[in-house]
């Protein structure tokens, strides 16, 4: 078979199916090509051994007519996933060479199901960032270039950085990735590909390094909308090790993929309409709706008042919590130490060289909120905004709307060092339109929209009810099917 | 409310991050501009409303009080940047 990194993940699992293709060869091509795509910096700790190993167990049970659900199929997983006997960094040098004892409930499930593993994901630091250039390892490049300038090199947005570049570049079938505040849908948006944050709930949060736990979910980016609904089948499910994941069956996602969406309501937030929104943005928003209009289903304007205050109540609540979980990071247990002359200096040297400036900034914005004098005024007053922000979505929904289309980003992707460098609110701003979803709890899709006039990927954003996945697969496999297709980026950055 | 640079010092001690004085002026800076950035919500009226800590409305579940894990001292221990048989090892702490 001529080249396997250009099938989709539900292409790949068919052809290993019917026997055209060994998963052998599949994972070996992907290996391949990861070796050629050094220069993109997707991977931090590339697999192949336990990639190879995984593939050859696949094929005896291919063979045996044993396959299970992903049988053979090659992902990457962000390295924020724990992996047993995997180094696992979260992109900081704090965690040093931590190696797991254990693996995370989501990887082991994909595991549990036959995928292999290439490798751990390059991302922002502790999932810090909406660009990948917080990394303790190095930005992520793109694999996308602006038209007419090949020399600025390109963000793949973030947190999941690594992520969206490698399943954009053809490095893996599909990658987890995670998402607080927009870490899946923005870089999905800004790479052409399509990733889902899904209820909070649905996926356990067990063994993946928490940023804000009240926010964290777990989801998959992938090609195309048949393939993360494949990959999030088998990532969700209840797990009694987090008392937040909850015990409702899951549903077989890809049935939903191609369904009507006759009738169904499609809510347009007005209060997403911000100021100064770019013509280009407003036009794919206007098209999107008129795509899914086309397909059967009724466009109506709808209200989230509160839209406006969801970035700066994420602002204070992220930060808290992730002041709270990232206090463990003490040199003690496990990770960087920085010797001392007595266990504070030894904490504060060992949080000062192994954070890096972004977390160092979030972590004492998280302290000031919740100090005494100011936990009230700010902790407390944004915990009280965030229920109004959902139960502006939650007005909606029982109005009778069935799932929201926003778009997904404010803008395309940019270039390196463009944004955030003297202003880190700059850099916030890329979350405007995702961060509301993770405020109330609600599964959010990106998929891409088109390309825009520079050349580059913009993505539509579709909100759902509480544990209703299904629609939005089916709403976006609708603007799928009528979008312009998104063709593989030429392959630049290979070597050889 | 914006912080000043004893606040900001503090504010380090209190998270154990360790800072020069050379940074203090540029991190009084950046919390800053983020302190004024979530400034506009106290133009919200929260008059009446409860505090989000959940999502969703979800009963806390419970677990029968059995031990499910143990005898792992050696998986805990694994990663420790310094040890001693079963112990973690840190600078004396009591005088």
């Amino acid at each position: 078979m001529s080249d396997p990194t250009h099938l989709s993940l539900a292409e790949a699992r068919d052809a290993l199916k019917s026997k055209r293709l060994s998963a052998v060869e599949l994972t070996q091509a992907h290996l391949d090509a990861i070796e050629k795509s050094r220069a993109l910096n997707c991977f931090i700790t590339e697999t192949p051994e336990l990639a190879l190993s995984q593939a050859r167990e696949s094929d005896t049970r291919i063979a045996r007519g044993e396959a299970r659900r992903l049988e053979g199929l090659p992902l990457g997983i962000k390295d924020l996933y724990c992996s047993k006997g995997v180094r696992t960094t979260a992109a900081s040098r704090i965690l040093d060479d931590f190696t797991p004892t254990y693996e995370s409930t989501v990887s082991a499930n994909l595991l549990r199901d036959g995928a292999a593993t290439l490798g751990k994901l390059n991302l922002d630091e502790f999932a810090m960032g909406s660009s990948n250039e917080t990394s303790a390892f190095g930005p992520v490049v793109s694999p996308w270039r602006r038209a007419g300038d090949p020399d600025a090199k390109i963000v793949p947005g973030g947190s999941s950085g690594g992520s969206s570049a490698a399943v954009a570049a053809h490095l893996c079938l599909g990658a987890t990735a995670t998402d607080t505040g927009g870490s899946i849908r923005q870089p999905a948006a800004f790479t052409g590909t399509v990733g889902i944050k899904p209820t909070y709930g649905r996926c356990s949060r067990w063994g993946i390094v928490a940023f804000a736990s009240s926010l964290d979910q777990a989801g998959p980016i992938a090609r195309n909308v048949r393939d993360a609904a494949i990959m999030l089948r088998s990532m969700a499910g209840h797990d009694p090790k987090d008392t937040t994941s909850v015990d409702t069956p899951v549903p077989d996602y890809e049935a939903a993929v191609g369904a009507s969406v006759k009738g169904r309501r499609i809510g347009v937030p007005k209060e997403y309409r911000i100021d100064g929104m770019s013509a280009e943005i407003a036009a794919l928003w206007d098209q999107g709706a008129a795509w899914l209009k086309d397909a059967g289903a009724e466009i109506v304007e709808i209200s989230l008042p509160h839209t406006r205050y969801a970035l700066p109540t994420y602002y204070i609540i992220a930060p808290a919590e992730a002041s709270s979980n990232l206090a463990r990071y003490d040199g003690v247990r496990y990770g960087r130490r920085e010797q001392g002359r007595d266990v504070i200096e030894m904490y504060e040297k060992t949080r000062a060289t192994g954070f890096g400036p972004e977390v160092r900034r979030r972590i004492m914005i998280g302290t000031y909120v919740l100090s005494a004098g100011y936990y009230d005024a700010y902790y407390v007053r944004a915990q009280k905004v965030r229920s109004l922000i959902k139960r502006d979505f939650d007005e909606a929904f029982a109005s009778g709307v069935d799932a929201v289309l926003t778009p997904a980003t404010p803008s395309t992707a940019f270039a390196q060092g463009e944004k955030g460098a003297a202003d880190p609110v700059e850099m916030y701003l890329n979350d405007v339109f995702t961060v509301t979803v993770n405020m109330a709890g609600l599964p959010g899709v990106a998929v891409p929209g088109g390309l825009a006039a520079n050349g580059l990927p913009l993505g539509l954003q579709l909100i759902g009810r509480p544990f209703d996945e299904e629609t939005l697969f089916s709403l976006a496999a609708a603007i799928e099917l009528t979008a312009p297709k998104i063709e593989r980026p030429r392959p630049w950055w290979r070597e050889g | 409310m914006s912080v000043d640079s004893a606040t900001v010092r503090r504010i380090a001690h209190l998270s154990r991050i360790a800072i020069d004085d050379s940074e203090v002026e540029r991190l009084r800076g950046e919390l800053n501009a983020i302190l004024a950035f979530v400034e506009t919500l106290s133009e919200v009226d929260i008059d009446g409303v409860e505090p989000l800590t959940s999502a969703l409305p979800m009963q806390m579940k419970k677990r029968a009080d059995v031990v499910t894990d143990g005898g792992i001292c050696d998986d805990i221990l694994a990663n420790a940047p310094l040890r001693e048989d079963h112990y973690f090892v840190v600078p004396k702490v009591i005088e």
